[in-house]
């Protein structure tokens, strides 16, 4: 696979937390830019460390790691946040800030990039009624349930558009009607041009949506099915 | 429909944010004194220096058969003596009156006619002019016995030297305040640090700035440092009013007038701003210095 045109590359990467045992271990795949990518594997499979990698919250313990054609390794810290801008995140536990209203936070990676609010308020507003929150604007996260929290989750996390979104265990905490219109949430924006990699261990939702699977299995990547390896170096 | 200006960190419902004001506002308020403390005796050291350079004091002694005042004769000589020396623009024996009036802090306003005064002469030097001190003290002593000339340098360089002194105690209480204000804003900074440690990894992860961060903490710093700095601001003007107004009456000229001038009250004005501008500086160097420990 051409590196250029990958979004993620990982070539042999080993991570480990702090002096541990390795929780990821010589791990090698691809992203193409526009994929549709689910990471499967049972808990503590090590799924939401390779996300982590992913998003420049750890840095791996050895191998070799590029998003969007830099290596992250020898990117000055500075240039980070540039990075990370280009990447939306659905953190399993949400992280919405409780003292801000649904509108403040999803308003903020827009605001971290320094735009001005007559363009945010708009563009937030009409996120926010697309994932069925329109009456929810003002309200704090500690009001809103928790399949409403994850939609304001997911509003944040392609609110500026990102070019590759990650979602761990997006469907988690929501019934299966809801999940199934979040994949088809995901779905469109994998449309629209979006790289998509989705941590879950919901087998049937794997099923129901046609996509490739990257599969961990106690740190390693294992068992493909043969009609989805593509993805997979 | 609004996007909140609000702080992504809700810094203000911190425990810190309670005491911070206050702890600036003592330190402001200290600060303010002791420069002001500083000011006061500058401008003494000063005002006693320009009222005793280009002077001197001819001091002659009662003679020792216990007549009360020098003869004439002798304070006769002395002046001429004086006004012959070139450089010397006057030569004014002290009347009683103006010695009993210096001796007043001392012995009262009591007849001081029996008491053997000496007779004091106040000397004035034409401006730019030299005079060989020395010389003439020795041409006065030989020529006038009992008769002693004082050129205030025993006192200027005391009062210069206790003037220097309590400059330089204020600088350095002022130096203290000012490490003691950095500490607690960079321990207060670093609480905040630990309780929103959450927020701060989240902003960091949708891709803010080290600097949008740091910001944050720095607007909040330098907002609760001004509103202490004014608070304590007022409390020491209130103070130095009240000394002023209550040391007057008590000061008989032995203690420094302890008024402050307009450009002196001027020099206290950037406390408030400074101890905002300390804190707000610290708050970014402890932010910046934390979060570049993260990823």
């Amino acid at each position: 696979m051409d590196q250029k045109e990958s979004v993620v590359r990982f070539e042999n990467v080993g991570m480990r937390y702090g002096m541990g045992p390795e929780v990821l271990r010589d791990v090698s795949f691809a992203l193409p830019a526009g994929s549709f990518h689910f990471l499967t594997g049972a808990s503590g499979a090590g799924k939401s460390s390779l996300l982590k990698l992913i998003y420049l919250a750890e840095r791996p313990s050895r191998g070799l790691i590029t998003l969007f054609g830099r290596d992250i390794a020898t990117t000055p810290r500075k240039e980070l946040p540039a990075l990370r801008r280009r990447v939306g995140v659905v953190f399993q536990d949400f992280r919405l800030i409780d003292h801000l209203s649904a509108l403040d936070n999803v308003a903020l990676p827009l605001r971290v990039a320094g735009a001005k609010d007559d363009q945010v308020r708009e563009h937030v507003a009409e996120l926010l009624a697309w994932v069925g929150l329109a009456d929810h604007i003002e309200e704090t996260p500690l009001v809103l349930s928790g399949g409403q929290q994850q939609r304001v989750a997911i509003a944040r996390a392609v609110i500026n558009r990102p070019s590759l979104l990650l979602a761990d265990e997006p469907t988690g905490n929501v019934d299966n009607d809801l999940a199934v219109r979040l994949l088809y949430l995901f779905d469109e924006l994998n449309k629209l041009g979006t790289t998509v990699l989705i941590a879950t261990h919901n087998e049937g939702l794997v099923k129901r949506f046609d996509h490739a699977i990257l599969h961990l299995e106690d740190g390693e990547l294992r068992h493909l099915p043969a009609s989805r390896r593509a993805a997979v170096l | 429909m609004r996007i909140g200006r609000r702080s992504d960190l809700p810094l203000a419902a911190d425990e810190s944010s309670r005491f911070m004001p206050w702890i600036v506002a003592l330190m402001v308020y200290l600060a303010a004194l002791a420069l002001a403390g500083a000011l006061v005796a500058h401008s003494a050291v000063e005002r006693w220096s320009r009222n005793l350079l280009g002077s001197l004091t001819v001091e002659i002694m009662p003679s020792e058969d216990a007549t009360p005042k020098p003869g004439n004769l002798r304070v006769e000589s002395t002046l001429a003596l004086l006004l012959g020396t070139p450089g010397i623009a006057s030569a004014e024996v002290l009347s009683d009156e103006r010695i009993a009036r210096l001796l007043s802090p001392w012995l009262g306003t009591a007849d001081l006619g029996e008491l053997p005064l000496p007779v004091l002469i106040d000397v004035r030097l034409k401006p730019d002019a030299t005079v060989d001190l020395a010389a003439l003290g020795a041409r006065l002593a030989e020529a006038v016995p009992g008769a002693r000339l004082d050129d205030h340098q025993r006192w200027l360089q005391g009062l210069v030297s206790l003037g220097s002194t309590v400059e330089l105690v204020a600088a350095a209480v002022l130096a203290l305040i000012a490490a003691a204000a950095a500490a607690v804003t960079a321990f207060s900074t670093r609480t905040a640090l630990a309780i929103h440690h959450g927020v701060i990894e989240v902003l960091h992860l949708i891709g803010a700035q080290d600097s949008y961060v740091a910001r944050q903490f720095e607007t909040h710093a330098l907002t609760l440092a001004l509103r202490g700095g004014v608070g304590g601001l007022a409390a020491a003007a209130a103070t130095i009013l009240a000394a002023e107004y209550f040391g007057e009456p008590s000061a008989g000229g032995l203690v420094p007038d302890v008024s402050l001038a307009l450009w002196q009250w001027a020099a206290l004005l950037p406390l408030p701003l400074a101890s905002g501008l300390i804190a707000m500086l610290t708050a970014r160097a402890t932010v910046l210095s934390a979060l570049a420990r993260m990823v």
